[in-house]
């Protein structure tokens, strides 16, 4: 899973699909995620970080994977 | 007016810089910052409340043009009496039914030591929305299907072929979406008492509007292609607001056009994404759009590289531009005085 390679995301979580014109914004997790997708880190490994990093249950932290992965593709900023 | 040797002195129409705006005004825009040299900007305009015949550091002095309906010989006399005055070294004209005067009397004005940088009559015929399902056919291009109709009789076979909602347009201008057949005859007398027939009724394509600003050198070389999504469409559908986009289909797209037309000039693509990414050609103006100057500020001076074409000066194929470039239009109340609009009205220049 990766994300296009011409979308452009700052740090700020503001992202950027050139191909069509779309903007979204992302809160802070979600803008760390993109990054860490940009610069080709799997999702195991990002599951891993997330874990570890914030409070969560394994079990509702895929639910939520799940979601916001589905968000990435019908935003089409998701390599097919 | 006697200008010094390095000065260009171009003529430009499309001066209404209103709601529905004419391109001149950012042709200009886009002139004066890519030439690198002093330009003297000559006015060309139809109307007498034209906002750029009043915008004395964008148009250096204006002078009234006849209607295309007045007829070619009118307006070569115009043309004649203009350039005695200014000595005009080149004409962008701006506006689809203008055009094909412009281009018959562009022999006349090359001899005259105007150039011009304009399509051949075929090339104009050819993406006329009257042809342009031929010109799709032709050329492997998605283009709607269409029926040309003269009567408001013919919009029931319309309704057979394509179903609703349906798409009524004028030949020049104007498109309205009807989505019942009271809809679609309302919109034929509309269009048609304003624009005249024939009427094209074209099928309705849904998707994401992009429009590609393309300039080609006439010999199927393609100096540039822009391609914009409007972010703001005003209630005529026109862009407000509008972002670069980076898509090497929409560019091949593009170079598809330019290599089947072998294109001379600026125009604009109006293209339909489907859902299914398939590129509709929906419409194709023979001229420059009235957001050009976005092409200037990411990097790609159309109206620039034109004039250096038309001049016979080199000009390479641009490489490379900045994808995000917004463009946000705005609305000014301009002043001006009643001196001024009398002495445009009384003398047809300013």
């Amino acid at each position: 899973m990766y994300l296009r390679k011409n979308i452009a995301t700052s740090e700020s979580g503001f992202i950027f699909n050139p191909a069509t014109g779309d903007s979204f914004s992302a809160n802070p997790v979600a803008a760390e995620i993109l990054l860490q997708l940009k610069q080709g880190t799997g999702a195991t490994q990002i599951k891993e970080w997330l874990l570890e990093s914030y409070e969560v249950e394994p079990l509702r932290l895929e639910r939520d994977w799940d979601e916001f992965i589905n968000q990435l593709k019908e935003a089409n900023l998701l390599e097919s | 007016m006697k200008t010094p040797d390095n000065w260009l002195t171009i003529a430009v129409t499309g001066l209404n810089a209103i709601d529905s705006p004419g391109p001149g005004i950012a042709v200009i825009r886009a002139l004066r910052e890519g030439l690198n040299r002093p330009v003297r900007i000559i006015g060309l305009s139809y109307e007498t409340l034209e906002p750029g015949i009043y915008m004395h550091d964008v148009v250096d002095k204006t002078y009234q043009i006849p209607y295309p309906a007045a007829g070619t010989t009118a307006l070569m006399n115009r043309l004649q009496y203009i350039h005695e005055k200014e000595n005009l070294q080149l004409i962008i004209p701006n506006f689809d039914a203008e055009l094909p005067q412009f281009i018959k009397l562009a022999q006349t004005l090359r001899s005259m030591g105007i150039a011009t940088f304009l399509p051949a009559a075929e090339q104009f015929e050819a993406r006329d929305k009257v042809n342009l399902y031929q010109f799709g056919q032709n050329n492997q291009l998605l283009v709607p299907r269409d029926k040309i109709i003269h009567t408001v009789a013919e919009l029931q076979s319309c309704e057979d072929a394509f179903g609703y909602p349906l798409v009524v347009k004028g030949k020049f201008y104007d498109a309205v979406v009807a989505y019942t057949l009271e809809q679609a005859q309302k919109a034929f007398y509309k269009i048609s008492a304003k624009w005249g027939l024939p009427i094209i009724v074209q099928e309705f394509i849904t998707g994401t509007e992009i429009n590609i600003a393309v300039l080609g050198d006439g010999t199927g070389r393609m100096i540039s292609a822009i391609p914009m999504r409007k972010l703001y469409i005003t209630d005529k559908g026109k862009a407000w607001s509008g972002i670069t986009l980076e898509d090497e289909s929409l560019l091949q797209l593009a170079q598809a056009f330019t290599d089947a037309t072998k294109w001379k000039g600026g125009c604009e693509l109006e293209i339909m994404r489907t859902a299914k990414n398939e590129l509709y050609i929906m419409e194709i103006n023979p001229r420059f759009p009235a957001w050009i100057y976005l092409t200037a500020a990411a990097g790609q001076n159309q109206p620039a590289a034109l004039a250096r074409m038309a001049l016979g000066e080199e000009q390479p194929v641009y490489e490379g531009y900045e994808a995000g470039k917004i463009f946000v239009r705005y609305s000014w109340d301009h002043i001006t005085d009643i001196k001024e609009f009398h002495q445009i009205s009384g003398k047809g220049e300013l």
